[in-house]
């Protein structure tokens, strides 16, 4: 019972049984937190840095809870607070961390592949808590045990991924992800925001038409628009990507079935989605909040146990 | 390989155990038996089975517990998880632990810390098939003992059940 890989830094260098491994560990993770003592001792003897270069709400919070669920030691660096603000490169700051005997890098960073870069020159075990436009897997593994949980699999299973899929690093682990497990994918959104090869490349249907994409789908996982990664006019406002791609209740009641209405947060309400549907009972919304705590540890505990046996 | 329990002795030593946990917890009122994942379960299921033969009306409080997240060498390698299920409180009731073969005493170990987690008992009691004496590494003790045996570290107690073996009896192997 092992990982094939010493980091977590995609979901695309995953096997499938990497994947399968990690969402059977969360269902008895998810066990833990129902208990009166929601703690195990699991890894006590290990230190994690959570190293946040970007802003974050849910990840870190859902990550460094999941290190106090496991008794690790945690150490929190938001590097607006630290002295990567005087000019410290990455790995400087990282090798002067590490020096203090820490075990495992959980790092979230606004350059794609900051990452995979930190791992081809540090000992200790790193987890992509996000890097740029590239990968979320975290969020994609607790999404995939989301759909588990409320669908029985994922094979055969119907998912649709609606909005920013140009710049959303959630869409691309999740479609690797889907894509390994035997789920079926389409992307949805204007055609500006959809990238021109996405189809070729990896194998999912697009879709323009966001009212065809629900119909479709048995899961609707909707995304924010990133404006902050958006550094050219891709359409021309906000009111008008909501008249066109927004969800309300009004569209999933009129659809002749009941879809599953997913988003990894933060929600733009009124933009992407309505309050009504967004607090609707399809809604899993705050179900994938509270599974990542499971995702998270089952993560931490893979890479961190059989360490001694690995070296 | 010798045989240390047949199929018949198994039969006979499982319905004596069952014998003294009633003895000791005469209506099983604030008693519940737990067994240990994942090869202990074979053995504190027919404890229960045989306990409920012989106590048909009361329902007898039984759950299931994986001490993997407790274990002192995940470091040296991981374990496959099992299922934990205690769906009821133990605060304050006599537990009694069920595990097929006591022999260092970690797995008790760790299964005592699992268990206060899940409240606090008012007693913990411990019955095991086998007891390999002699050669624990931490001081614990059973209260109920299927058999004693004296046994060598290159030696290895295999418990086969029917229904997931192929045969139902106790093995020492070399």
């Amino acid at each position: 019972m092992q990982l094939s890989t010493k980091h977590l830094l995609g979901i695309k260098g995953l096997l499938p049984s990497d994947i399968q491994l990690i969402l059977d560990t969360a269902t008895q993770f998810k066990e833990v937190l129902q208990r009166p003592i929601k703690k195990v001792p699991t890894l006590r003897d290990v230190t994690i840095v959570n190293l946040f270069f970007e802003n974050s709400t849910r990840t870190r919070i859902s990550f460094e809870l999941a290190e106090k669920r496991l008794s690790a030691d945690t150490i929190n660096f938001t590097a607006s607070a630290s002295s990567v603000t005087k000019g410290e490169s990455l790995l400087d700051t990282v090798n002067n961390i590490l020096s203090m005997k820490v075990d495992m890098v959980v790092m979230r960073h606004s350059a794609s592949g900051a990452p995979h870069f930190l791992s081809q020159h540090i000992p200790a075990a790193i987890v992509n808590a996000g890097d740029g436009i590239n990968e979320h897997p975290t969020q994609a593994l607790l999404d995939a045990f989301s759909i588990r949980e409320k669908l029985g699999s994922l094979e055969g299973k119907k998912i649709a991924i609606i909005g920013d899929i140009m710049h959303s690093r959630v869409a691309l682990s999740n479609i690797y992800l889907l894509k390994k497990m035997g789920a079926e994918i389409m992307v949805a959104g204007p055609p500006t925001l959809i990238p021109v090869y996405i189809k070729e490349a990896l194998g999912v249907q697009v879709e323009y038409n966001l009212k065809k994409a629900l119909e479709w789908c048995d899961v609707a996982n909707v995304l924010r628009i990133q404006l902050e990664r958006q550094n050219q006019v891709l359409f021309s406002s906000l009111r008008e990507y909501s008249l066109a791609y927004g969800i309300n209740k009004k569209i999933l009641d009129d659809l002749n079935k009941e879809i599953i209405i997913m988003h990894p947060g933060p929600i733009n309400r009124g933009v992407e989605l309505s309050s009504d549907a967004a607090d609707s009972k399809q809604s899993i919304i705050l179900q994938q909040v509270e599974n990542g705590v499971a995702i998270r540890m089952a993560v931490l505990y893979l890479l961190a146990g059989g360490k001694a046996e690995a070296n | 390989m010798k045989t240390i329990l047949s199929k018949a002795q198994l039969a006979i030593t499982i319905k004596r155990l069952s014998n003294q946990l009633l003895e000791n917890h005469l209506s099983l009122k604030d008693t519940v038996l737990i067994g240990i994942q994942p090869r202990g379960i074979h053995f504190s299921d027919r404890i229960v089975k045989e306990l409920s033969e012989q106590t048909p009306t009361i329902k007898i409080k039984y759950g299931k517990l994986d001490i993997t997240f407790y274990r002192d060498d995940v470091r040296q390698g991981l374990h496959t998880l099992n299922h934990t299920d205690i769906p009821f409180s133990i605060e304050n009731k006599n537990v009694v632990l069920i595990d097929d073969v006591l022999y260092t005493g970690r797995t008790i170990r760790a299964a005592l810390d699992a268990l206060l987690d899940f409240g606090r008992p008012a007693k913990v009691e411990l019955c095991v098939l086998i007891d390999r004496r002699f050669s624990r590494q931490l001081p614990i003790q059973p209260d109920y003992v299927g058999k004693a045996i004296d046994s060598i570290i290159s030696q290895k107690v295999i418990v086969f059940w029917k229904g997931k073996d192929q045969i139902e009896e106790v093995q020492l192997v070399e």
